[in-house]
């Protein structure tokens, strides 16, 4: 234990008057918001540099494992395994939340196709092939779907948007629960139709090139690159359109327990959205100096204040306000 | 004050090495000598520091790691046999496709075809394509050269869809387009090289080959080209060892998936967009396994660089030989 403290106290910064540097690296899915916040937070509090690196979650949770980073960041928050491995303890915090949308391209840009909830996991599966199925089709009578082969495309790096997608099939469908599982990379299908891109942007570009395309991409993602969103079918039976309104209600339905960590794999609710997650801060319990836990923990305040404000903006779901009162009372913990 | 004035002047220019020319001889010796074998020294550090981290792997999973063809994480199974097929594959094609393109371009640009100042210019342009980042072949790929091929694919595939190469439909990503930008990328390297092989070729011989009566391509394809083929082959082999090991351009373009065809709209897989898309998140269990994944590129290209090193000396050897 004396031997860590002594590490950090050299990794640390030499003296007190100069600026102090916090680095923190993580998902890439909440980065364009967290890099938002960290400009704005370092402007009005010249004495902090926060310098955060969207490496992706797993890798995030590695560093914060080796001590290398100040803090870090995952969609998919860590396994208690994980959290027994960190040294000086570790603080979850959910900071904000987000929604994965099935992105389409058919021909002619129809909008609001209607995807019922045993036919998306089949259409994932590669068990429907086909845009003119029957199933499909006798759910949007309005649309005229096109005679095409659907290619599915899906992200090829590991992943937390992959995490939550396919904990969300696995909790709809027990055949893709039986077959490919969850993860953060799972063995898909075997099929020429369904085609892997790595990141969020590079699905969403392939979505865009390819007709008859489909594709799982976060919500801030697909708004930015305006491609058509499939209206879902939630546990309800009612189809919802993603939107900051259905992601709220989402969230609305979690339950957080003690530590901060829950899903919400297929929520109740006849207004929420079937697929939203929220996205973890995680901070060590004892820091390397009390300077640092206290910028941190100023950093989170302004998260979950001025922070939700801008977040609905860039196509995140701001947080209710009883997990904005929990993560405010769990912060005390960063010390 | 030049030689001549010193001369004039008495003093002499030559004489024997003072001991800082000796000393600077020495060292110089040494210096290129230290170097020469850290190359050595580093392409076996590489190897040995990979080796001992895939060890656990190679101990668990032998050799039925490079004959399956699933790659499951939750469950552990690992196989690369699609990603090493992919691999050659995509890099087969870009060499047969940017090979045939690269020479012809640098016989175009050495052999008088052109006035000296346009063919500067021409040089120019292809060397640049080496220039441009991975990265925005890759957006170019998905952005320019899918759509692109899209009906020639469509036709082929229900004009000829027998043929296996042409069984499958293109959904976006796959082999051809994949094989076509990275015989883009190679390009600049074939043609900047067999443009020095074939401008070593003394003019004479070509002088020659015209005062025997022999045509323009008679002079080119019959005492050029064979003139300057180890060079042109080198050219070639440096060439294959870039496209074995693209990455990021590969990986936007070529589907990722794990199968195994010989149809060219097929998605595919490589080792390298293997090694790069899941690196970054594998956790300790994956990194031996995705370090033996590695080792086997290595491998692939080595063996590739020396089977092209020991070809090429066999044919100069013949060509001096018939000399």
């Amino acid at each position: 234990m004396l031997g860590v403290f002594l590490n950090l106290s050299l990794a640390g910064p030499a003296s007190a008057d100069e600026k102090l540097r916090l680095t923190g690296s993580g998902a890439s899915f909440p980065f364009p918001l967290y890099s938002a916040w960290f400009k704005n937070f370092s402007r009005n509090h010249k004495n902090a540099n926060i310098d955060y690196q969207a490496k992706g979650s797993g890798a995030g949770v590695l560093d914060f494992i080796n001590r290398t980073v100040d803090f870090a960041a995952s969609d998919a928050a860590m396994k208690p395994e994980e959290i027994a491995k960190v040294q000086g303890g570790a603080v979850l915090l959910p900071m904000t939340a987000g929604k994965i949308v099935l992105a389409y391209n058919l021909p002619g840009n129809p909008k609001g196709l209607k995807l019922p909830r045993d036919v998306y996991p089949d259409i994932f599966l590669g068990k429907i092939t086909r845009w003119d199925d029957p199933r499909i089709q006798s759910a949007n009578p309005g649309l005229k779907l096109p005679a095409l082969p659907i290619t599915v495309v899906r992200r090829a790096d590991s992943s937390g948007t992959t995490y939550v997608f396919t904990n969300h099939l696995s909790a709809v469908s027990p055949e893709w629960k039986a077959g490919p599982g969850a993860g953060n990379t799972v063995n898909w299908p075997g099929s020429d139709k369904i085609v892997a891109a790595p990141k969020n942007d590079g699905v969403t570009a392939t979505v865009k090139q390819t007709p008859g395309a489909i594709g799982y991409i976060e919500y801030a993602y697909a708004l930015g690159a305006k491609v058509e969103m499939a209206e879902l079918q939630n546990k309800d039976g009612k189809f919802i359109r993603p939107s900051a309104e259905s992601g709220a209600a989402t969230l609305a339905t979690a339950q957080l327990p003690e530590n901060l960590i829950a899903w919400v794999l297929d929520p109740e609710g006849e207004k929420s959205y079937p697929i939203a997650t929220f996205t973890w801060m995680l901070f060590y319990q004892q820091n390397a100096s009390p300077e640092k836990a206290k910028i941190l923990r100023e950093v989170v305040e302004y998260g979950i204040t001025e922070g939700q404000k801008i977040s609905a903006k860039m196509g995140y779901i701001p947080l209710p306000e009883n997990v904005v009162s929990a993560v405010r009372a769990a912060a005390n913990k960063i010390q | 004050m030049n030689v001549f004035e010193e001369a004039a002047d008495g003093e002499q220019i030559a004489g024997p090495p003072s001991l800082t020319d000796y000393l600077l001889d020495r060292s110089f010796r040494w210096v290129a000598m230290v170097c020469a074998w850290l190359i050595i020294l580093v392409v076996g550090l590489l190897l040995w520091k990979i080796g001992v981290k895939a060890v656990p792997a190679i101990q668990e999973y032998g050799l039925g790691f490079l004959t399956g063809t699933t790659w499951d994480v939750n469950k552990r199974v690992f196989g690369i046999l699609p990603e090493i097929w992919g691999t050659l594959y995509s890099s087969v094609l870009a060499l047969a496709i940017g090979g045939f393109f690269g020479v012809s371009m640098a016989i175009f640009l050495t052999q008088d075809f052109l006035p000296p100042r346009i063919a500067l210019v021409f040089r120019t342009i292809v060397e640049l394509l080496a220039a441009i980042p991975s990265v925005v072949y890759g957006f170019w790929g998905i952005f320019v050269v899918v759509p692109a091929i899209r009906p020639v694919a469509d036709w082929l595939n229900a004009e000829f869809g027998w043929v296996p190469f042409f069984g499958t439909t293109l959904s976006g990503p796959g082999m051809m387009p994949a094989a076509l930008v990275l015989a883009i990328m190679i390009l600049p390297t074939i043609a900047a090289i067999s443009q020095d092989a074939l401008r070593q070729v003394p003019y004479r011989i070509k002088e020659a080959a015209y005062g025997l009566g022999a045509t323009r391509w008679e002079a080119i394809l019959k005492v050029m080209l064979p003139t300057a083929s180890t060079g042109i082959f080198g050219a070639l082999v440096l060439g294959f060892g870039r496209a074995i090991g693209e990455t990021m351009a590969l990986a936007m373009l070529i589907g990722n998936s794990n199968q195994l065809s010989l149809s060219l709209f097929s998605p595919g897989n490589t080792l390298a967009a293997l090694l790069a898309l899941n690196f970054p998140e594998a956790g300790e269990h994956e990194v031996p396994i995705l370090m033996y994944a590695a080792l086997v590129l290595l491998l692939i290209t080595l063996t590739v660089n020396m089977a092209g090193t020991a070809i090429m000396s066999l044919t100069s050897k013949q060509l001096k030989a018939g000399r």
